[in-house]
């Protein structure tokens, strides 16, 4: 079992450049049911990929792969052809929120979108027209989605993923990537690991990711990281105490950044003393999380949470 | 990206939003060229010299090379003098504000040296507001503010009596609408003339914030006339980087000589990059990732130098300006490299490493910590080039290593 993404997954992406194109090769690769592609001016033709099977990803397949990736002109087009189900955008900022906007019209139950630097009002607008849709995004400015060998959606490394027992939610992209290569070192492994990103206004929050983890049985642990801005982590925190009976492990990134000061990430400030680390950590460990002193340490708090719970 | 107020007090008046009226002068002749026809415009004698710096609390602030001066400075000599009066003051105040140094809560203590005034028409003032539209990330909605406490920092005002600050939330779909701005007015006691000019603003503000991409926009105070109109008398405005491209006559207001010009130079090669007091220079791929970093350093004993996000489509071109902007820095006494590749690949870094080093030479240890895509091929690189590197296993080895390096 897993969350949001598995082997029934179908994927459309939209916006094949040249980013598109090489985590369309590398998904591929991991054995993703890439269905369709949708490009403008691309339309009726179709893509290629061929190359060496990526081994971490979906088990008994060849040695090689060659696809050759139908293109649409648009989502619907490409739909009502292949049947997709869900959607990963690589379109450039200007567009991305068009291109969001067109999958949900579509009925993609499932949006992922990579793009960084989408205009901030552009994200209110989706935000507000995704509203009463069966439109699930995540992201934007999120590394994506990925259910070990079952399905890669994004531009997440996949060899260091591997299947197992723990849900991981992130705002920071390569954070995910150090927790992840943490658990499947330690041998707890993943069901899921769900990015969502890294700006102010996005689709999916904590809460919404936390809840679908509780109510999948095979995850048996969850782990969040969180960073500083805005107050996710706490709102987080406090569904956590209410609502979740399974162990918790986190980190939160930021202490020592400075107020005022946007660090990288658009959503990553601290301002009017508000959305600092310190308030983060302090709301979760009130919530029983047991939260990694540095990000090198957060397999080894992701286990002594279980084996506080009696479950390693 | 953020403009000074006289360029915001600009775009308000082109889309609609009530201003004094105002000149800008970078000389004293056209800080006293402009009293005579602000007097004549506005039918008051009292004109006002504000010093044009991004940092905010000029009005509190003092100039370090006259302590007794404060930033903004109120021209009442006019109203017995005449205009000749006013434009010997307002000389006198030009020749030294201009090129002095403004030292407010917000310049920290050096300051920031006063390159531009502005000179604005004196208002008769019944009341001080306060309106701004800023995004509320809990609801992924625009949100007004606004209060009777006008002139005062906000987070004083909800420190001290939140009660005193009221907010709508404003749907993308609908901007603030009438009932709203109705709410706001009775709120802030507006009646009359001033409730339908303060409705006015409020909605053309909203409006303002969404089309212009606003990420902030600050009206403090916002003033009600003695004759019931609604002004803007300062404006503090920051915009969404992301959106400039849709925005050329924003974009060209960028001020540069107002911007860290390390943080600039970085921008310019899609680095995000801060500057930071401590010795240990940062080089990551991730802003999570460059932020943990830094925390990881200091709680092994050092102090980061900046925050560096070398960011997914890094080309080894802008990996050796990245290291050559760490370098520069005398504070630097060794230099972190860590990267976990996802989109960005080990051997690119690598390869931006190793030619960084040959270019601008490396006088500091340095560790690199290379885990991800292409990692045996970015260590194959260092490997192969004849850098004095040490390599670590992890990041709180490497963050270890390079404190212990530099001790």
């Amino acid at each position: 079992m897993s969350v949001l993404v598995g082997r029934d997954t179908k994927l459309l992406v939209q916006g094949m450049g040249g980013a598109g194109r090489f985590h369309t090769d590398t998904a591929i690769a991991y054995g993703t049911n890439v269905v369709a592609g949708v490009h403008p001016g691309k339309g009726g033709t179709s893509l290629r990929f061929e190359g060496t099977t990526d081994a971490s990803g979906v088990p008994g397949r060849d040695a090689t792969y060659a696809v050759d990736v139908p293109m649409f002109e648009t989502v619907r087009d490409a739909v009502a052809a292949t049947g997709a189900n869900a959607s990963v955008v690589y379109v450039p900022p200007a567009g991305a929120a068009d291109a969001i906007l067109e999958a949900a019209d579509a009925g993609l139950e499932l949006v992922v979108a990579i793009t960084e630097g989408i205009p901030v009002q552009d994200m209110v607008v989706v935000k507000r027209a995704l509203q009463g849709t069966g439109t699930r995004l995540i992201g934007p400015n999120c590394p994506g989605v990925i259910t070990p060998h079952a399905c890669k959606i994004g531009i997440m490394p996949g060899y260091i993923h591997a299947g197992g027992r723990i849900g991981v939610v992130s705002r920071s992209g390569t954070l995910t990537y150090e927790a992840v290569k943490q658990l499947s070192d330690v041998g707890l492994g993943q069901t899921t690991a769900v990015g969502i990103g890294g700006d102010p206004v996005n689709g999916t929050n904590f809460v919404d990711v936390l809840t679908m983890f509780r109510d999948d049985p095979a995850t048996e642990g969850v782990i969040m990281i969180g960073e500083i801005g805005g107050t996710a982590e706490e709102d987080a925190a406090a569904w956590i105490a209410e609502h979740l009976d399974k162990p918790v492990a986190g980190f939160i990134a930021g202490t020592t950044a400075p107020p005022g000061k946007r660090m990288g990430h658009a959503g990553a400030i601290v301002s009017g003393g508000k959305g600092t680390a310190d308030a983060k950590i302090a709301a979760l460990e009130g919530a029983g999380v047991v939260l990694a002193p540095t990000p090198t340490d957060m397999g080894a708090a992701m286990m002594d949470a279980m084996k506080r719970a009696g479950r390693a | 990206m953020k403009i000074h107020e006289y360029q915001a007090k600009r775009l308000m008046a082109e889309r609609g939003l009530a201003v004094p009226e105002g000149r800008v002068a970078t000389t004293p002749e056209e800080a006293v060229a402009a009293v005579g026809p602000l007097v004549e415009a506005g039918g008051s004698s009292v004109v006002v010299v504000k010093s044009q710096i991004h940092a905010g609390g000029r009005g509190k602030g003092r100039f370090v090379e006259h302590p007794d001066l404060a930033g903004v400075n109120v021209v009442t000599d006019g109203v017995e003098g005449g205009v000749p009066s006013a434009e010997a003051k307002v000389r006198a105040l030009a020749e030294t504000m201009l090129g002095s140094t403004l030292v407010t809560v917000q310049t920290g203590e050096t300051g920031t040296p006063v390159r531009r005034l502005y000179v604005e028409q004196g208002v008769a003032i019944a009341r001080e507001l306060y309106l701004s539209v800023l995004l509320d990330r809990a609801t992924g909605r625009n949100l007004m503010m606004a209060s009777t406490e006008g002139g005062t920092e906000i987070e004083e005002v909800a420190d001290a009596t939140p009660e005193k600050i009221l907010r709508e939330t404003i749907d993308p779909a609908v901007g603030l609408a009438d009932f709203q701005a109705r709410r706001l007015a009775l709120g802030l006691g507006l009646a009359g003339d001033a409730a339908k000019n303060g409705m006015q603003f409020m909605k053309a503000l909203a409006a303002f914030a969404a089309e212009m991409d606003t990420d902030l926009v600050e009206i403090n105070p916002l003033v009600v006339t003695e004759d019931d109109r609604v002004l803007a008398l300062d404006g503090k405005m920051g915009f969404d980087d992301n959106a400039l491209f849709r925005h050329p006559g924003v974009a060209e207001l960028r001020d540069e000589a107002e911007e860290d010009p390390a943080e600039r130079e970085a921008g310019a090669y899609g680095l995000s990059f801060i500057k930071l007091d401590g010795s240990i220079g940062c080089l990551v791929n991730g802003a999570g990732l460059a932020m943990a970093t830094m925390d990881t350093i200091k709680q092994v004993g050092g102090e980061p130098a900046n925050f560096l996000d070398v960011g997914g489509g890094a080309t080894t071109e802008n990996v050796t300006a990245a290291f050559k902007i760490i370098t520069r820095d005398p504070n630097v006494k060794g230099i972190f490299v860590n990267i976990f590749g996802g989109i960005m690949k080990c051997d690119v870094i690598a390869e931006g490493v190793v030619e960084a080093v040959r270019q601008v030479g490396l006088d500091v240890p340095l560790v690199v910590r290379l885990e991800g895509t292409n990692v045996e091929l970015g260590k194959r690189i260092i490997d192969a080039s004849d850098l004095d590197v040490v390599s670590a296993d992890d990041m709180k080895d490497g963050a270890q290593k390079i404190v212990e390096a530099t001790r």
